[in-house]
């Protein structure tokens, strides 16, 4: 019965592609989210590939799975991948059913699938990864994910125990993930910016994971990101096997040092998570034996996701959209840090709201209380619209940061948002929104060019 | 000079609770803040302070916290009926109840210094949001929680609801209040959300001119949230 019910939820699923295609819904998780109301133990029966490679984590798993799947793809790998749809059960269900034969048999050897964190239980009750990148721990939407102590418990109950796990040497509490599994570190050495107390609102682990005396930090990158030790227990976070040292970002390029052996790698993009993101995509890769030479060749053929970063020219500005997903007051303060220690003046839209709450609820804004709004104060910032629905919140939050009021500006409307810019020559405008924003963002986009350009003449 | 002491921020810093702690200071300008971490003796053990804080918590913190309180359970208890001003957010309430039931661990038994359960569910976090009433005032927040209390006490509640759910779906108020002290599972900044309360908060620690900061943008938020929790075609519960 199960197996009949499989197939009938398998045709289903398939026969809605095309009519998916017809009516310009393709790209969505809607064959998988049919396939499992249809048969709810769907993960179990379709095919699965030999080979399982899964990225998790709560920031970077997009920009992760990307680069594995270019590389692979140059490489000339064939394997299924969700990176055009979504990271939960029915995207994973869409992923393997859309490569499956009209009887759920998986002609590939090779998965490389992005999952959600909060989705372990569900996923990898029926799918076994050989190898799991996780990134990193943080907050994420409280509402979904509580806490990452919380996230780390949910995994652990779930990874199965011969996932050789990619982890993060840098982050204590990704760490925490499934201790019983065997595991292979990545990080970065010592940076000149590290500090040892910590600057952000966010600060997760202060506690010793075995004694809960409080750790003390040799340095800190941001957040819980650095190197612990418990003066109490001894207890003190993992050495890397794959390090990026000697990090030269003007001159782009970096040092990784492969259990103490050099290679030298380019650097693809100049923030620091974006480099966490590429040490995980070699330590990964080198875990299926590709070689050094290959993994900088393709490396440096890849870019980071356009829709994620984004920096053109227009008139005699420059406009950067960065994608900096609602409810997420981690995803917001990387953000923030990064394009406030870059050069130039700068304007800045804030249109992270989350739309989709909006309609028949309203956002919860307590994570603009663990985001660093504060980081406003430097990096020449010269106003900051704030748009959208939780407008005032913002506006408010901008205040309570000490951010000058006269600098702060707002709108209800996110399409009146580039009429308060000024455009100065030779300014940075920085356009943050989230992933409720896309149609959004690209009518405000449209606006700021034109209004630039405008007044280029 | 007013003192306030905050329980445990290296466990007990979720949702953006801490910054009730942080608009209080600036509302009183020269208070002293303590922060009591879990190896240390608290700040009230010797002395009264104006306000103790705790805000939300993981779950081990909960653990740990109600580890680190047992020894002054009687202290506690004493300040209580004294009428100290207790503000408690989020589930950091929980670790002042009778236990904390889980659909995934062991019960753990709580301080007791309330007669109350909390009942959580971990892979069915509820949230929503809250519109309630203080005295003549509104209350706007949101909740965000694993659990819900459960059993009767002879406390007040804190926040009549008007819409939105209290301390349990069938509870009609949010949050329990005995002498001064409030405990409720709004999270996040629920004073910069509301200046009326806030000022009712500074008023009972004998600071009622205190202007607060940012106020006229912290009122017009304040005045929308009202008008967006009132709207009957929004659900107050989230799903």
């Amino acid at each position: 019965m199960g197996k009949l019910r499989f197939l009938a939820a398998l045709w289903a699923a398939k026969l809605s592609k095309p009519l998916l295609r017809l009516t310009h819904h393709n790209g969505t998780d809607f064959p998988g989210a049919l396939a499992v109301k249809l048969c709810p133990d769907f993960l179990k029966y379709i095919g699965k590939p030999k080979k399982v490679i899964a990225v998790t984590g709560t920031n970077g798993k997009t920009t992760v799975n990307n680069m594995i799947c270019d590389i692979l793809e140059m490489d000339g790998y064939k394997f299924v991948s969700n990176r055009a749809g979504s990271n939960i059960l029915s995207g994973v269900c869409t992923a393997l059913l859309s490569s499956a034969t009209l009887f759920g048999k998986m002609p590939y050897d090779l998965a490389v699938l992005e999952i959600d964190e909060r989705s372990a239980r569900k996923i990898y009750k029926h799918l076994h990864p050989d190898l799991m990148v996780v990134t990193n721990l943080f907050r994420d939407s409280i509402m979904r994910n509580g806490h990452p102590a919380y996230i780390a418990d949910v995994m652990t109950s779930a990874i199965p125990e011969d996932t050789l796990l990619v982890m993060n040497a840098d982050d204590l509490l990704a760490d925490s993930v499934s201790p019983q599994n065997k595991r292979v570190y990545f990080g970065i050495d010592k940076m000149e910016s590290d500090v040892t107390e910590c600057v952000n609102l966010i600060n997760d682990l202060q506690i010793c994971p075995v004694c809960h005396d409080r750790l003390v930090y040799d340095y800190r990158r941001y957040h819980h990101i650095g190197k612990a030790h418990c003066p109490s227990c001894g207890f003190r976070s993992p050495a890397s096997d794959f390090l990026a040292a000697k990090v030269d970002i003007p001159g782009k390029t970096m040092t990784v040092l492969e259990r103490g052996e050099p290679h030298a790698y380019p650097l693809i993009n100049d923030s620091i998570f974006n480099i966490y993101n590429m040490v995980a995509v070699i330590a990964l890769l080198r875990q299926m034996d590709m070689p050094h030479e290959k993994i900088q060749r393709y490396l440096a053929q890849t870019s980071i996701v356009k829709t994620r970063y984004e920096r053109i020219q227009t008139g005699k500005v420059h406009l950067t959209t960065l994608l900096a997903k609602e409810k997420n007051a981690l995803a917001v303060t990387r953000n923030l840090d990064y394009l406030t220690q870059l050069p130039g003046d700068k304007e800045i839209i804030f249109m992270c709201n989350c739309l989709n709450d909006q309609k028949n609820w309203s956002e919860n804004v307590s994570w603009m209380y663990d985001c660093d709004f504060e980081f406003l104060n430097r990096g020449n910032v010269t106003r900051v619209v704030c748009t959208g629905p939780r407008y005032l919140d913002y506006a408010l939050r901008l205040e309570l940061a000490g951010f000058p009021k006269e600098k702060i500006f707002t709108t209800r409307r996110e399409i009146d948002s580039p009429d308060l810019l000024a455009f100065h020559p030779g300014e940075e405008i920085y356009l943050l929104h989230g992933v409720d924003s896309w149609v959004e963002e690209k009518a405000v986009h449209a606006k700021i060019c034109k209004l630039a350009q405008e007044a280029a003449k | 000079m007013k003192k306030i002491e905050v329980l445990f921020p290296e466990v007990a810093n979720l949702y953006g609770d801490l910054m009730n702690v942080e608009y209080l200071r600036r509302c009183l300008g020269d208070a002293e803040v303590t922060q009591t971490y879990l190896k240390d003796r608290p700040l009230f053990a010797d002395e009264k302070p104006d306000l103790i804080f705790m805000g939300s918590v993981t779950e081990l913190g909960q653990k740990l916290a109600i580890d680190a309180l047992t020894p002054y359970k009687d202290r506690l208890q004493q300040l209580i009926d004294e009428g100290v001003i207790f503000l408690i957010t989020g589930n950091a309430c929980e670790i002042f109840w009778a236990r904390i039931e889980s659909d995934e661990a062991p019960t753990v038994q709580g301080l007791g210094l309330f007669p109350y359960v909390a009942k959580l569910r971990m892979m069915n976090r509820f949230n929503g949001y809250f519109l309630g009433t203080f005295g003549a005032d509104k209350i706007v927040g949101f909740k965000s929680q694993f659990g819900h209390t459960y059993g009767e006490g002879s406390d007040e509640g804190l926040f009549p609801a008007i819409r939105g759910v209290g301390r349990n779906p069938d509870e009609p108020t949010e949050g329990i209040r005995r002498n001064n002290f409030m405990a409720t599972y709004l999270t996040g900044p629920l004073l910069v959300m509301n200046p009326p309360f806030t000022k009712y908060l500074l008023g009972l620690m004998g600071e009622a001119d205190r202007p607060l900061p940012c106020e006229e943008a912290a009122m017009a938020s304040y005045k929308l949230r009202i008008e967006e929790f009132s709207q009957t075609n929004r659900a107050c519960v989230y799903h």
